[in-house]
């Protein structure tokens, strides 16, 4: 049976008193559970420890865990150990032994798995005895701020007293028993939220119009899609702390007046799926889904829907099809879902990441969220800061952090010391924004007015190795895959714009296609159904804004300085590097290398030479020389 | 090759938890897409006889199963190979070379997309992300993640799967 409110809070404080502080154990061990570092061999090392524990006879003496993402993928799998905070980084099973004897067993710090600089020197420090949710304050972690990720790193996210004793449903206590609909959307209000989907809609207002939507049956969706290639921010929170996300939907069930909720999530997530599965039953089981909630007379219950791999389903109205069991085709708006959504009742969705913030609202207030952020966007984002940055992962800041804050500091700088060319944001919608750009403070309206966009979070960091033309090429040919097909001006524009770019990227580019590539996505912007055709030129339009001399340079002098551009560039080899070792010649499948034929002085053998007029371009010779011999020329 | 539409009936004997799973599932509105879920789970694809089959439980017609299968990039109608291949082509992934890894695992197995080894053992898709973008490039093979890849271990890494047959 479920718990009473009373009982809930009862138990609550029991466990909150226990968490990380059980009888007779004296450490505990944290490891990553995400996808990522499951996958880097982190099944093994869980399994491993365990093992080990056993086997020193320490079993009962510490408890091993697995959390959700510490956000640092780049180094993982990640171990945190306490009461020391000790963190070790790019652990491997055959470092479970050691682990347990050293830092369990001896109480000492395992120094070799420590995160180091870059040069070698230690890091410094988390504060020993500080909380158990204490990171170390090395770069990565110093400028964030963890709110929707509060629990990822910290509790075990298929065990819900884990989220009860971290506050967890505490929120949703005064939402059940001391809050009128009105007092939650008003508190809405007052944090400020705008939805992390993309479109930074206030989402006060939002379930306000779904509030006074007439009608006893109304429908809650979470947008669990997360189409953006590049991105990964919902799927780690999902795996991490499922019952954050569950507690939002509840709340916004509370608020519209809704009894069911679905989540819409990606069938290629699966830990995810099955982390939110495991959630929803433990949610059910002790009476926070299902009929009188916690006492409190509210129903409310969710049921998972699976996507599959649609990536225009991420758009409101195509998921509500998609939920209907049809084809994902967007539908007009309005009718708004608010009003008419889910089976032609009033629905509203939220992204993920919206609703993790919710419990943090309710349970702190919206003033506590209002604090942190910009005049205009509240509280915090969550980036998937990937690309050529040296700590790729996951990462929190406040609104109004910098991109140099996040790239630089947090990031750590460009990888293999290249430069920095751009960071992309916005994914297929948004754009990519220059070194001019870095000190900009970033929230949803900065973005938007230089040329790019929140989107959900994905950041991919850009070096000199990277070619715009080639990257706007890349997210046309998603967004051609991608479209519908419903609406000529997304399913003409986005194959003639793909067409135009790769007429530039091969070579044959004229200068007028800058201007009708423009001209193209001014038109698909204005006539398109739904948003995906509306901003399906973005990533076109702002290099175009943003590195027109590079796009010239592709047309006029058929040049890519990035190299990426495979058509555009020629190989030759260096005879005075070139040893003669034919490795080369063996791999060139247009079978366009030659030995000459003279031994010159000084060598051993006779160097090589390319024909270019049979070479393929393929690239093979530039790859495989070991003596750096052959040149792109 | 001679017609194979009306060969695959027996790949269709539905297993008595996809049997059930569907009867619990087809009173449901807007249930098409789940129940489509577990028979690729449980068959690897979706083959003629099984749409048919769904069709004949559910109601639903034919042409609507087909439209909404096709509408979908991860449903298949053809049956991949035993340990099905995917190589991440999402941006960050495409950065760091995903583009060269998906070509370079294409020509060590000596396949076109679509298509599957003669063994039946591997068949290589391109995905749009696989969330471990911190790891990319990606490659994902039967579950199994295989991050920050390089062209060089790619045949190792097939040859393990080779192995186990
Ligand atoms: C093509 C397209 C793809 C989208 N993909 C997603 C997605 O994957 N996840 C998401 O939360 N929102 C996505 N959105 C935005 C949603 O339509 C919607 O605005 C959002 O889920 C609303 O939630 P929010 O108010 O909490 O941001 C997408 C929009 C478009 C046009
Ligand atoms: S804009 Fe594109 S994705 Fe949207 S409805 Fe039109 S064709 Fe479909
Ligand atoms: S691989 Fe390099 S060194 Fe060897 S023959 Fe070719 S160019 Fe010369
Ligand atoms: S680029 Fe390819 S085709 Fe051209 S010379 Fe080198 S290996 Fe041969
Ligand atoms: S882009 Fe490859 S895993 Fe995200």
């Amino acid at each position: 049976m479920g718990f009473t409110l009373e009982e809930l809070r009862k138990f609550r404080a029991e466990k909150k008193a226990e968490f990380r502080n059980l009888p007779g154990r004296t450490h505990y061990i944290l490891t990553c559970g995400g996808t990522a570092c499951q996958s880097n061999k982190g099944e093994e090392l869980f399994n491993a420890l365990n093992d080990e524990a056993k086997k020193q006879g320490l079993a009962d003496k510490v408890q091993i865990v697995r959390t959700g993402c510490f956000g640092f993928c780049e180094k993982g799998p990640i171990v945190k150990v306490l009461p020391e905070n000790n963190f070790y980084v790019e652990v491997k099973p055959e470092d479970a032994a050691e682990i347990i004897d050293v830092n369990v067993k001896q109480g000492k710090e395992l120094t070799r798995l420590e995160f180091k600089r870059p040069d070698g020197t230690p890091e410094p420090k988390a504060a020993k005895g500080g909380g158990h949710a204490e990171l170390p304050p090395i770069g990565f972690y110093q400028k964030q701020v963890r709110v929707v990720l509060r629990n990822c790193g910290v509790i075990n996210p298929e065990d819900i007293n884990e989220y009860i004793a971290n506050d967890g449903y505490l929120g949703l206590e005064k939402v059940l028993f001391e809050w009128s609909q009105e007092k939650i959307i008003e508190e809405m209000k007052a944090s400020g939220m705008r939805g992390r989907g993309g479109a930074g809609f206030p989402t006060w207002l939002k379930w306000d119009f779904a509030r006074k939507a007439p009608g006893d049956v109304k429908y809650v969706i979470c947008n669990a899609d997360e189409g953006d290639p590049g991105a990964y921010m919902d799927r780690s929170t999902v795996e991490g702390d499922p019952h954050s996300v569950i507690e939002g939907m509840i709340t916004a069930g509370k608020a519209i007046g809704s009894h069911q909720g679905f989540v819409y999530i990606r069938a290629e997530y699966p830990l995810a799926v099955h982390r939110l599965e495991i959630a929803l039953k433990q949610a059910q089981e002790n009476g926070f889904l299902g009929k009188d909630i916690l006492g409190s007379g509210f129903d409310f219950d969710i049921e998972i829907r699976l996507g599959a791999g649609a990536f225009v389903c991420g758009e409101e109205t195509a998921l509500i099809q998609s939920i209907e069991g049809n084809r994902g085709m967007p539908t007009p708006k309005p009718p708004f879902p608010a009003n008419k959504g889910l089976w032609q009742k009033p629905t509203i969705i939220n992204n993920v990441e919206t609703l993790a913030n919710i419990p943090v609202i309710t349970a702190k207030g919206g003033a506590w969220l209002a604090a942190m952020g910009t005049e205009k966007s509240k509280g915090t984002k969550v980036f998937a800061l990937t690309g050529k940055v040296q700590n790729s992962g996951l990462v929190e800041v406040p609104m109004g952090t910098t991109l140099r804050e996040i790239i630089f500091e947090i990031g750590g700088g460009i990888k293999n010391g290249r430069k920095f060319k751009g960071v992309q944001t916005g994914g297929p919608s948004g754009g990519i924004l220059t070194e001019q750009f870095l000190d900009t403070p970033i929230d949803f309206d900065s973005l938007t007015a230089n040329g790019s966009m929140m989107g959900s979070g994905g950041m991919i960091v850009m070096d000199e190795d990277d070619c715009v033309v080639d990257v706007a090429r890349f997210y046309m040919d998603f967004c051609v895959d991608e479209s519908c097909g419903k609406c000529s001006p997304c399913r003409i524009g986005t194959t003639q714009i793909l067409k135009l770019l790769e007429k530039i990227t091969n070579g044959n580019g004229e200068e007028s296609d800058i201007e009708k590539l423009d001209r193209i996505g001014k038109a698909m912007a204005k006539a398109s159904l739904c948003a995906l055709g509306q901003t399906a030129a973005n990533p076109t339009v702002s290099t175009i804004k943003n590195f027109k001399d590079e796009y010239l340079e592709h047309i006029k002098d058929k040049k890519c300085r990035a190299g990426k551009c495979k058509k555009l560039l020629s190989y030759a080899i260096d005879l005075e590097a070139c040893i003669g070792c034919s490795l080369c010649a063996k791999k060139c499948p247009g079978e366009c290398i030659t030995q000459l034929p003279d031994v010159p002085a000084g060598k051993k053998k006779a160097p090589f030479v390319i024909d270019a007029s049979k070479c393929l371009k393929c690239g093979e010779c530039f790859n495989c020389c070991k003596f750096k011999a052959v040149v792109r020329v | 090759m001679a017609c194979q539409c009306a060969t695959t009936a027996d790949d269709a004997k539905f297993p008595p938890d996809l049997v059930s799973f569907i009867d619990d599932w087809k009173v449901k509105p807007g249930c098409l897409i789940m129940i489509l879920h577990k028979t690729q789970e449980t068959f690897g694809f979706i083959s003629r006889a099984s749409a048919e089959q769904i069709s004949a439980m559910t109601g639903i017609s034919l042409a609507r199963i087909y439209g909404v299968i096709t509408f979908y990039h991860f449903f298949k109608t053809a049956k991949p190979g035993k340990y099905k291949t995917s190589v991440c082509l999402g941006t960050a992934c495409y950065l760091k070379g995903g583009g060269d890894l998906i070509e370079e695992a294409r020509s060590i197995l000596g396949i076109a997309p679509d298509e599957v080894t003669p063994d039946g053992l591997f068949s290589i898709d391109e995905v749009r992300c696989v969330g471990c973008c911190g790891l990319a490039p990606v490659m994902v093979v039967a579950n199994e993640t295989y991050g920050k890849l390089t062209k060089d271990k790619l045949s190792g890494i097939f040859d393990t799967y080779r192995e186990k047959g």
